[in-house]
């Protein structure tokens, strides 16, 4: 994606708020067109408020949304040229699934001829020609979603806005879906604003994600970006997981610098994100990061530390340690076979770690 | 019919099926059915019965076969009569329908703790004894009651306006009494229609109108039917304000049967009219209820 396509959705310092309650703080965001961008937060972080302001059902308080160049800010949802899949579907219960998908095109006014042959290709992108004279009630889960997604793609619109869409359905099922939503988002081409709390949802489908907590937009960027370089605590511990831990800085060497964890250990971490003036930092580690190994590894730090418990998770060990100094950290290491030298709760071992994959979220 | 009779009447069967209410459930059903068979079928019977029978000359009912009462009530006194309570009862229900829907869709959409509060206000009311309501009316309403005060105080009107004993009073009187169960079936229905197929309606370019048209009017229309049935078949029906009100003048079929009963008399005319009556609304009811069920598929 070139970041000089123009932005379909600019949302300028908008807030939103509920009585005492702010749910949406002063967020300014654009989306490219044709950009698959995921609002990714905890519930009550806003980012539902957030998709309604975009969809208008909600008007903020502050701030203007623009949709594809115009100003949108106070224009009813009735109005705006995007659509939306709702968490619960809203599909209209007494219609059949080709009425449903009708329904838009009905409202626009659209020619019978030049309807029913969009609404036959709605139907067919998400394999339901079948079952388009039955009632919602009639379907599976699975199959209500996409008569939904059909129901919005067959309008056209600038923006697909999708509010949880696949969190009714089963693991097995909103993995396939995830996929194909992906796919379809490419075919068509159509800019989608994707709310979701599965942060491996949003890893899997995203272009981009914005971070969101407490009504403000965390980090915003791509997949590997806020994975590999998260800039807050939240959006290290929300995405993956993460070991944080605070230390002070001791020391600094041009991209380099040291920084002793509360507990004694000492690291040499990546300066990029420390400001000169830091003294204190919090430190994220993944823990796939952490090498484990019996004999002392060939990276900048390495020290000892205890297994102190192990727990097997199929593809994968996840590994409680303890250094000598007494800080405690998350490791995961690849089950590669099943004979494979096992760890055990109470061995004694090497932990290796790349200074790159040490990332300061917060420095103060 | 008892346990014994409903089990032996039943084949032997392999299995045990559960559908088969064993002697337990028919002894727990027993008091309803000995309620609806006392002041339901039995009564229902009886009407039947006298509908083809004959008076006598003190208002005695002699059993006889004959079709006279039921070719006197297509006479077009009390054909009029009928056309005339349809209307009103007709109009009353449109008015409760264009008065209750607001009310119920507005209670329906307010916050819980509020919704009780108005839904009680809807049921006051019936606090107080019907006709002492009516009669409340009669004050509002006559010559120089509460109503023409007003317009005269606020120099609306010059002389008072004549609303007492017309059309225009008994079907006030009606819509009165009945809007509330207008109002409590919409309402169920409102309160259980999900916001969001509303916002999706918006979301695919629905305006508040077509909204309304498509999407919540055909969603709470069982509401609306059931309103109706309960609207319309005891307006139908009503006696006690067409005389408080319509002083009378304006008789409803109500008012006919009570008054073959009562003063003239006749009991197996009243009967007559009472069974062609109820097959009316017997009509009506099935009607609703079948536009109901393909809402419902």
């Amino acid at each position: 994606m070139s970041p000089d396509r123009p932005a379909m959705i600019e949302v300028r310092g908008v807030t939103k708020r509920f009585g005492d309650f702010t749910a949406v703080d002063d967020v300014s965001l654009s989306v490219r067109a044709g950009e698959f961008l995921t609002l990714l937060g905890p519930s009550g972080c806003g980012k539902t408020t957030l998709l309604r302001l975009l969809a208008g059902f909600e008007f903020p308080d502050t701030g203007s949304i623009l949709l594809d160049g115009a100003d949108v800010t106070c224009q009813p949802p009735y109005r705006r040229n995007v659509n939306q899949v709702f968490q619960s579907y809203a599909l209209f219960p007494h219609l059949t699934v080709r009425e449903n998908v009708r329904f838009g095109l009905r409202m626009q006014k659209v020619p019978a001829a030049e309807a029913e042959a969009r609404i036959r290709d709605a139907l067919g992108m998400v394999s339901l020609g079948e079952v388009a004279a039955r009632r919602p009630d009639q379907l599976s889960g699975g199959q209500r979603q996409r008569v939904a997604l059909a129901r919005a793609i067959v309008c056209r619109p600038k923006v697909l806005l999708l509010d949880e869409p696949l969190s009714a359905l089963d693991a097995k099922l909103r993995h396939t879906m995830q996929l194909e939503l992906k796919h379809l988002q490419r075919r068509l081409g159509i800019t989608f604003v994707f709310v979701t709390h599965d942060q491996e949802e949003a890893l899997t489908m995203s272009d981009r994600i914005a971070v969101i907590n407490r009504g403000r937009i965390e980090q915003l960027g791509t997949a590997t970006e806020i994975y590999h370089r998260p800039r807050t605590p939240f959006a290290a511990d929300f995405i993956g997981q993460a070991n944080l831990l605070s230390g002070a800085v001791v020391a600094r060497h041009g991209l380099t610098a040291r920084v002793r964890l509360d507990g004694g250990l000492e690291l040499t971490v990546s300066a990029l994100e420390l400001p000169v003036d830091a003294t204190k930092a919090l430190v994220s580690i993944r823990p796939e990061k952490i090498h484990i190994s019996r004999s002392r590894p060939q990276t900048e730090n390495v020290f000892e530390a205890r297994i102190e418990e192990e727990i097997f998770q199929g593809a994968t060990d996840q590994l409680r340690l303890v250094t000598d100094q007494g800080t405690r950290l998350q490791a995961l290491v690849a089950n590669e076979s099943a004979m494979n030298e096992a760890f055990h709760e109470g061995d004694r071992i090497f932990c290796g770690l790349h200074f790159d994959d040490l990332v300061i979220v917060h420095a103060e | 019919m008892n346990a014994p009779d409903a089990q032996s009447a039943q084949p032997a069967t392999t299995g045990h099926d559960r559908r088969q209410p064993g002697w337990r459930a028919w002894a727990l059903l027993a008091p309803m059915v000995a309620w609806l068979v006392l002041f339901v079928v039995v009564p229902t019977v009886i009407l039947l019965v006298y509908s083809f029978c004959e008076r006598d000359e003190v208002g005695g009912v002699i059993f006889s076969f004959t079709l006279d009462n039921y070719t006197r009530v297509f006479d077009p006194v009390y054909l009029r009569i009928f056309v005339r309570s349809v209307g009103y009862a007709g109009l009353t229900t449109i008015i409760c329908v264009i008065i209750g829907y607001p009310m119920a869709y507005y209670i329906a959409r307010a916050p819980e703790a509020r919704r009780n509060q108005l839904l009680l206000l809807v049921m006051v009311p019936f606090w107080t004894s019907f006709l002492i309501r009516t009669y409340a009316w009669i004050t509002i309403l006559k010559q120089e009651g509460l109503l023409n005060g007003l317009l005269q105080a606020l120099q609306l009107t010059s002389s008072p306006l004549s609303l007492m004993y017309t059309p225009t009073a008994v079907v006030i009187g009606l819509v009165y009494a009945y809007l509330p169960f207008m109002i409590l079936p919409i309402y169920s229905s409102a309160e259980k229609l999900d916001h969001s197929l509303v916002e999706a309606a918006y979301d695919l370019g629905a305006g508040p109108l077509r909204a309304f048209a498509s999407v919540i009017i055909p969603l709470t229309m069982p509401g609306i039917a059931a309103g109706t049935l309960l609207v319309f078949v005891p307006a139908i029906g009503m006696f006690a304000i067409t005389d408080l009100m319509g002083g009378a003048k304006v008789p409803m079929i109500g008012n006919v049967i009570q008054n073959q009963f009562m003063q003239a008399r006749d009991w197996p005319f009243g009967a007559a009219l009472g069974v062609v009556f109820m097959s009316m609304f017997a009509v009506t009811y099935l009607l609703l209820q079948r536009r109901g069920a393909r809402i419902h598929e």
